[in-house]
């Protein structure tokens, strides 16, 4: 056998980018498929930026007052004019609790005893009860914090200012990396994250599935093109509109909500580069253990949304979780690009911070490719 | 009638004859609900702290020591040099970094404030104010301490205090597995159900099989609940598998009744394969409605109330909520489940579903076309 000639791989070369041309000429054409691949990461950033959030706002409360005195008044006033409260309804007796509760629009019920203002006067304690609905436990945490805060005010403010001084020790707080102490610095990285990995995931899973359950597939593989270059062919189109995609929203967060790039620019793109290529090596690998599309999607979809939403640090740390999750998500490979995203973007890092994660991750691109290789073969035969 | 029992047959035969998705049906809830479930708090399990000392006092040490008893914080790293102290943060090595300096222990000693400089790791807004309010409670308390001791009383004077008690009502721990389980279980029968039914439809169109039953008799309304009943069969049976998991494995509490929860996760079945069947009519390839069901699903899983409080969505999203089917079923799992809500607490919620799922279903046979 003689080594293929210069000639040979000009034209094969040739022949490959035609194949690229093709595909390219294949997506573009659907523009439904476009408009959502720009869609799905533009609606999640401003989905995160304006409408979801964790904080507290507006959330239910009712008043079982039993004293109903011009203090109870008072402190009613302040506790819905916070922003934080809607008052729901005033309740009659305890009875009425279990009901306002079942209903579900009241988060907390607030109790005054009997007598409230006039024990606080004259006795110098008053009793409040707070009982709120522990089925959402993050909200009932919150109102719980908030309405404390808000009672402890207006009990401060009634002590008038001889109990303030008694301060000695002075604490002073700054919030790094996020002064304003916005929700976007947690979820532009944890946006990114998710949908790269699972639209890529699922693009290339998708098409190459395809061509195997329409038997297209077989057509290609006579044609003189090597698989390699079959399933490069498929891939590379992908690889630019994901790519498009990370810069649509990069755009997006820094016009949108002024959180620009503080470190290397370069640096965060070539990572983002390295994850997408991971992403669509997983893509492959699931399209070579599915036969039907059907089955591509459900692994990349079902399967893989939840987990990669709770297990990669994207709303929940990690580290608040239990011991072996610590495990089990260090085999999810979003889990290390939070990190180098978060680190470049918010931090302003270099390479010195981010290498381990980086070697991981391109460590889960090589076992990636080569567990597709080694499936592909298989399926040949 | 007859018919729509043939052809659902037909469908079943179809989806368990790809042994993948056969198995996934069942087995993803399975695994993902017995991982997913007991993983995901909002508590903080422990604040890593480090500390820069300058003072080396015994007041200062004190403070330490405090701090190392709580049962939050976890004193990783003790330096003397602030850019020690920036290099923990920046390495990820600390939540908080409190700053000591120099003059701390002299200030309080002779009755001069004593200043503390608190740096807290904000990229997760939500973590940092809380971890910064328990650093603020143990340096409160060291102040109290303190002033006892200046003043050498039992007791802090203060004129009048308002007793603050709380109880949380149905769920009294705050275990979040409670929380999380109707709302994973949820999300898992929603994707099924959703992707499969609509993917289903497309497929027929794609492969051509659609073709061949719309040469038969067969009516339209028939081949469209034909391919909604296996897909509601199969998402009511998730569901009472993702109920077991709940009472064998986590022992959630079931207050209410479980016929009203089943009825309104029929209803909310019905619109959800409803709306799926709607889009999938759209579709001319399972590739496009693939992209569709995940850009929806995304939208109404985020705006579901699932992992944030609805009430603090702006008013026109909780407007667009108001077509949301997945914030319907989350409100009314837990509702029924945790709290025991009555059939008149949801029944308002239930006639919107019952509207969502009767207009989607009827478009959805209206769109459909036997003729090409």
């Amino acid at each position: 056998m003689h080594g293929p000639t210069a000639g040979y791989i000009l034209h094969d070369m040739k022949r490959f980018l035609g194949f690229v041309k093709k595909e390219f000429l294949h997506i573009s054409r659907d523009y439904r498929t476009l408009i959502i691949l720009f869609g799905i990461p533009a609606a999640q950033i401003l989905l995160f930026g304006y409408v979801v959030s964790t904080d507290i706002k507006n959330a239910g409360v009712a008043f079982l007052d039993q004293s109903k005195d011009e203090i109870t008044r008072r402190l009613t006033d302040k506790i819905c004019s916070s922003g934080f409260f809607t008052k729901t309804g005033d309740l009659a007796s305890q009875a009425d609790i279990d009901r306002i509760f079942k209903k579900g629009r009241t988060k907390a019920v607030v109790i005054f005893e009997n007598n409230f203002g006039r024990n606080l006067i004259s006795r110098g304690k008053g009793e409040i009860s707070i009982i709120a609905d522990g089925s959402e436990p993050n909200v009932a945490t919150l109102v719980t914090n908030y309405m404390t805060a808000i009672i402890s005010d207006f009990n401060r403010d009634m002590a008038g200012p001889s109990a303030a001084t008694a301060l000695i020790v002075r604490p002073e707080v700054r919030m790094f990396y996020n002064p304003g102490l916005k929700s976007h610095y947690m979820f532009v990285p944890g946006v990114i994250t998710l949908i790269m990995i699972l639209i890529c995931a699922l693009m290339t899973s998708v098409t190459i599935t395809r061509e195997k359950e329409f038997g297209t597939m077989e057509v290609l593989l006579v044609s003189p093109l090597k698989p390699v270059q079959i399933i490069l062919g498929k891939v590379m189109p992908y690889f630019l509109l994901s790519f498009i995609d990370v810069i649509v929203i990069l755009l997006l967060s820094w016009f949108v909500f002024d959180l620009p790039v503080k470190g290397s620019l370069a640096l965060l793109l070539g990572e983002s580069m390295l994850y997408i290529l991971m992403s669509l090596s997983l893509g492959i690998l699931i399209s070579t253990v599915s036969s039907t599309m059907q089955q591509a999607i459900f692994i990349s979809l079902v399967g893989m949304m939840l987990p990669t939403i709770l297990l990669s640090g994207f709303i929940f740390p990690i580290e608040n979780m239990a011991e072996i999750y610590g495990w089990i998500s260090s085999i999810l490979p979003p889990r290390y690009f939070i990190v180098i995203i978060k680190n470049i973007m918010i931090k302003g890092t270099g390479l010195l911070y981010v290498w381990k994660e980086t070697l991981i991750l391109t460590g889960f691109t090589v076992l990636f490719i080569a567990l597709s290789v080694r499936n592909f073969k298989i399926r040949l035969q | 009638m007859r018919t729509i029992l043939y052809l659902i047959r037909k469908e079943f035969i179809q989806i368990f004859r790809n042994k993948f998705i056969g198995r996934a049906i069942f087995g993803v809830p399975i695994v993902q609900m017995l991982i997913l479930v007991p993983a995901v708090t909002f508590e903080i399990r422990e604040v890593r702290i480090g500390i820069i000392d300058q003072d080396m006092s015994t007041v200062s040490r004190s403070l330490i020591t405090r701090l190392e008893g709580s049962a939050f914080f976890r004193v990783t790293n003790t330096t003397f040099s602030e850019e020690e102290g920036n290099r923990l943060l920046l390495e990820d090595k600390c939540n908080l970094v409190l700053h000591i300096p120099e003059d701390f222990g002299r200030d309080i000693g002779s009755g001069k404030p004593g200043h503390l400089l608190a740096a807290v790791n904000a990229i997760n807004a939500s973590a940092a104010q809380l971890s910064w309010a328990y650093l603020n409670g143990v340096i409160r308390d060291f102040n109290s301490e303190l002033i006892m001791q200046n003043i050498n009383s039992a007791e802090p004077v203060q004129s009048s205090v308002i007793n603050i008690n709380n109880r949380y009502w149905y769920n009294e721990m705050l275990n979040y597995k409670f929380y999380m389980l109707p709302g994973i279980l949820g999300i898992l029968v929603t994707a099924i159900g959703f992707i499969l039914a609509g993917l289903n439809l497309v497929r027929e169109k794609e492969i051509g099989t659609i073709e061949q039953i719309n040469v038969t008799p067969v009516r339209k309304h028939q081949f469209i609940i034909a391919k909604m009943v296996p897909f509601l069969i199969i998402g009511l049976a998730d569901l009472t598998l993702g109920l077991v998991i709940g009472r064998i494995f986590f022992r959630i509490p079931f207050e209410g009744s479980i016929m009203l929860l089943f009825l309104s996760a029929s209803v909310f079945l019905v619109a959800v394969l409803g709306f799926a069947i709607f889009i999938s009519t759209f579709s001319g390839t399972q590739q496009q409605f693939m992209f569709i069901a995940f850009f929806c699903m995304i939208i109404f899983i985020l705006m579901s109330g699932i992992f944030t409080p609805l009430e603090s969505m702006p008013a026109w999203a909780q407007k667009i909520d108001l077509i949301n089917p997945v914030a319907y079923i989350m409100r009314i799992n837990r509702m029924v489940m945790l709290k025991g809500s009555a059939l008149s607490d949801i029944l308002s919620d239930i006639y919107s579903l019952a509207a969502i799922a009767v207009f989607f279903t009827v478009f959805a046979v209206r769109r459909y076309r036997k003729t090409a």
